[in-house]
C-alpha cells in the first residue's frame, strides 16, 4: 500500500501530518510526504506520479471543504478517482458529513486516536482492492 | 514503584534532599533576583513592582472586526495586544490572490495595505499600548505599516513599543510561514532589528520562539536549546554587520510555553535564564546588564488542551498560568478552552484573561519573587535541565549549527521524531491525559466536539477584496511603481530594505506587491522534505 500524506493550502502546521506518516510507515505502509503549502493540482499530480492508493490531506486552517473539493475534482479530471481521499485536522463536527458527501472516504477530526487512523487507512486499502 | 520521567526525558526521584544539591554553588548558579545570572528572575522585586503583562492572541476577519475585539478585551483589563494575521497576510498574498481562496480572515485578520492597519488600530493610542505582531516572513512590511500608522497618529517614535515576532528560523523548523530562501530571509530579520534599534529604541524587533517548536513536538530541553541557538544566530548576524552587541541585545525578547509538569517548566526557565546571561556576557561580550536578560512571554499552547470534555481545558489553563508566574514571566498569554476547535469565542477569551487575573490577584503566586527557589527538587531539576539543554545545544552543533540544521531539514526531522515518540507515549498511557487516556468518561466524543463555534463569514473576503480594489483605484500608481522598483534594486544590493519597504507601504503598495518584488530577486524557499 502506498499513501501520500499532503498539506494543501497555506497552513504550515505539520505535526499531525508527520505523526500520521510515521505511524503508517511503522505499520508497513509506503509513505510519501508532500511537504508544506501544496496546491490541490500539485497534490493530484504527485499522487498520480507516485501511484498511491490513498491521499491523506491534513488541514488545520479551516479551509478543508474547499481544498478537499479541489483535490477530488482534480482526481476526477485526470481519471484518477480510484485514489481514495481521507482528511484529518481541525474539522468541526458539522463538516464531517459535508466532506463525506464530497467523496472523502474517512474524516479524522481532532482527538482521533492514532491507532484508529492507522486502522482506517488499512480498511481503505481493503475496500480499494474489492472494488 | 512506578518510574516517572520529565518531558525532557530524565528520571524523577520520589524524594529529593540536600545530597541532590551537592554540585550547586549558590553565588555562581542561583544568586539574587535582578542580578547576573538571573536564575531567580530578571528584576529585583518582580511582580511586587510590576505584574506581568496580559496579552491574549487576537485577530480574525476584517481589521474592523478585530479592532472591536481588541477594544472588548481592553475594556476588561487586558493591557496589551497580540495580533493574529490570516495565512495569506503571513505569506505575502493579497486577499484577491487565487492562492488565498478560502483562507482570507480565517486564522487572523487580513491585511493588504496600510489602510487595513489604520483600521485595525483606529482609536487605540499606539504611544500608550504595547502591541505584539505575530508576523515573520512578512515582518518587515507589516512592521513598516505599524510604524507608519503610529506616525500618522502623531505618536513619537521613541514611545512606540511593538514586538514583531520576526523569528524566521523557527518558521522553517515549526510553523511554516517561510517565503524566501533561508539567507535572504535572515537578511530581512536583521534589517528589521537594525532599523528598529536605530529609529524605534523601545521596540522589541525580534521575539525568539521556542513555543512553536515545542508545539510541533520537541521536548522541554530542546525548546530552550533551540531558542537559545536561534537567538545566538541572530546576535551573530548583527555582529557581522559591525553593530555592537549592547546596541540591540537589550531589545531581544522570547516567547516560550509553560504547559506540562509545573516544576519542570519552572526549572526550564531558571536554567534558560542563566544560560542566556552567560552566553551574552561570556561568548558575545555584552557589558550592559539588559543585554543579559532573558525577557519572555510565557504562555500555553493548544497542544496542552484536549477536545474531550473541553471545559477541563479551563483548569489546565490555570495550571499553565501558575507555572508561568512561578517561572518569572514578563508577559503571559493563555490558549482558550475552545481553541482545539475554533477561533476563540469572546466568552472563552474572557475566561482566559480572568484566569491570568485570578492567578495574579488571588492565588498568591505573585506575592514574592521566585518562591520555589531553594526547593531541593526545583534546584536539582534546574541543574539537570541546564545539563540537558547543553547536551541539546551540542547536538545542534553536530548538525552543523542551527542555520545549517534548518537548511538540511535535520532539525525538522528531529522535531517530527520527538512528536511521534510523544504520541506513542500518549497512546501507551505513559503521559496521562485526563478524560483522554485515563479517567475516560462515557460521554461520546461527538458531544464534546459540539461546542459553540466561531462562524466564519465569507463576507469578510468580499469586504477585503472590495476595499483592496478601491485603494488600488485611489492611489498614485507612479509612486507605487517607483517604490517597488527601488525595493527590487536595493534587494539586489546590500542596503537595509526597511527604507524602500517603508516608502512602498506609505504609497499604499499592497503586501502582495511588496512580497513579489522581493521574490523577483530572492526566489522562493525549497523545503527539504524529511520526516
Amino acid at each position: 500500500m502506498r499513501v501520500l500524506i499532503a498539506k494543501p493550502g497555506l497552513d504550515g502546521h505539520d505535526r499531525g501530518a508527520k505523526v500520521v506518516a510515521h505511524a503508517l510507515r511503522d505499520a508497513g505502509v509506503e509513505v510519501v510526504y508532500s511537504g508544506l503549502k501544496r496546491t490541490p493540482e500539485e497534490i493530484v499530480q504527485e499522487a498520480i506520479q507516485e501511484d498511491v492508493d490513498v491521499i491523506g490531506l491534513s488541514v488545520l486552517s479551516g479551509a478543508h471543504l474547499l481544498l478537499a473539493r479541489r483535490v477530488l475534482d482534480g482526481l476526477r479530471a485526470h481519471d484518477a478517482d480510484d485514489i481514495a481521499v481521507v482528511v484529518g485536522g481541525i474539522i468541526p463536527p458539522r463538516d464531517v458529513a459535508a466532506l463525506k458527501r464530497l467523496g472523502v472516504r474517512h474524516v479524522f477530526p481532532m482527538g482521533t486516536p492514532l491507532p484508529e487512523i492507522v486502522k482506517a487507512f488499512r480498511q481503505t486499502e481493503r475496500q480499494g482492492e474489492m472494488s | 514503584m512506578k518510574e516517572l520521567r520529565t518531558h525532557a526525558g530524565f528520571a524523577i526521584e520520589p524524594v529529593y534532599g540536600p545530597d541532590d544539591l551537592a554540585g550547586v554553588d549558590f553565588e555562581r548558579d542561583i544568586g539574587r533576583p535582578g542580578e547576573y545570572p538571573y536564575t531567580r528572575g530578571i528584576h529585583k522585586h518582580m511582580y511586587r513592582e510590576r505584574l506581568w503583562t496580559m496579552r491574549q492572541y487576537v485577530g480574525f476577519g476584517t481589521p474592523a472586526e478585530t479592532n472591536a475585539r481588541f477594544k472588548y478585551l481592553m475594556a476588561h483589563g487586558q493591557d496589551a495586544l497580540n495580533v493574529a494575521f490570516d495565512l495569506p497576510t503571513q505569506l505575502g498574498l493579497d486577499s484577491d490572490d487565487p492562492r488565498a481562496e478560502g483562507e482570507v480572515g480565517r486564522v487572523g485578520m487580513a491585511v493588504n495595505t496600510l489602510a487595513d492597519m489604520e483600521d485595525a488600530f483606529a482609536g487605540i493610542p499606539l504611544d500608550r499600548v504595547s502591541v505584539s505582531l505575530t508576523i515573520n516572513g512578512m515582518a518587515a512590511p507589516i512592521t513598516a505599516m505599524y510604524y507608519a500608522v503610529a506616525e500618522k497618529q502623531g505618536a513619537a517614535s521613541e514611545r512606540i513599543v511593538t514586538t514583531p515576532q520576526n523569528d524566521i528560523l523557527k518558521e522553517f523548523i515549526a510553523r511554516g510561514t517561510w517565503i524566501y530562501p533561508v539567507d535572504p530571509s535572515l537578511r530581512l530579520v536583521a534589517d528589521l532589528i537594525e532599523f528598529s534599534a536605530r529609529h524605534y529604541p523601545r521596540s522589541n524587533p525580534v521575539s525568539v520562539c521556542g513555543y512553536h517548536i515545542r508545539e510541533a513536538g520537541c521536548t522541554t530541553a530542546q525548546e530552550m536549546a533551540y531558542g537559545l541557538a536561534i537567538a545566538a544566530a541572530y546576535v551573530e548576524l548583527m555582529l557581522a554587520r559591525g553593530i555592537s552587541v549592547d546596541d540591540f541585545a537589550p531589545r531581544i525578547s522570547f516567547n516560550f510555553t509553560a504547559w506540562g509538569k509545573i516544576f519542570e517548566e519552572v526549572a526550564k526557565f531558571r536554567a534558560g535564564r542563566r544560560l542566556y546571561a552567560r552566553m551574552l556576557r561570556e561568548r558575545f561580550g555584552a557589558s550592559n546588564p539588559r543585554s543579559w536578560m532573558f525577557r519572555s512571554l510565557i504562555g500555553g499552547g493548544g497542544s496542552a488542551f484536549a477536545v474531550q470534555e473541553p471545559e477541563n481545558n479551563i483548569v489546565r489553563g490555570a495550571y499553565i498560568a501558575l507555572a508561568a508566574a512561578l517561572a518569572g514571566a514578563q508577559t503571559m498569554a493563555l490558549p482558550t478552552y475552545d481553541e482545539a476547535y475554533t477561533i476563540p469565542s469572546p466568552k472563552a477569551q474572557l475566561i482566559a484573561l480572568r484566569t491570568m487575573q485570578i492567578c495574579a490577584e488571588e492565588s498568591g503566586a505573585a506575592d514574592t519573587v521566585d518562591p520555589l527557589a531553594g526547593s531541593y527538587y526545583v534546584e536539582a531539576l534546574t541543574g539537570a535541565m541546564e545539563k540537558r539543554i547543553l547536551e541539546e545545544l551540542a547536538h545542534v552543533e553536530r548538525m552543523g549549527g542551527i542555520v545549517e540544521a534548518v537548511k538540511s531539514g535535520a532539525i525538522q526531522a528531529e522535531v517530527a521524531r520527538q512528536a511521534y515518540l510523544f504520541e506513542q507515549r500518549m497512546v501507551a498511557g505513559e503521559i496521562p491525559k485526563v478524560a483522554v487516556n485515563c479517567h475516560v468518561g462515557d460521554r461520546p466524543i461527538e458531544a464534546d466536539r459540539d461546542v459553540e463555534l466561531y462562524s466564519f463569514d465569507a463576507r469578510a473576503t468580499e469586504a477585503q477584496v472590495a476595499k483592496l480594489a478601491r485603494i488600488r483605484g485611489d492611489r498614485d500608481d507612479r509612486a507605487v511603481t517607483a517604490a517597488l522598483g527601488r525595493l527590487r534594486d536595493e534587494a539586489r544590493g546590500r542596503g537595509n530594505l526597511m527604507y524602500p519597504i517603508t516608502e512602498a507601504v506609505k504609497a499604499y503598495a499592497t503586501l502582495g506587491e511588496i512580497a513579489r518584488a522581493m521574490k523577483d530577486v530572492f526566489g522562493e524557499h525549497k523545503e527539504a522534505v524529511k520526516f
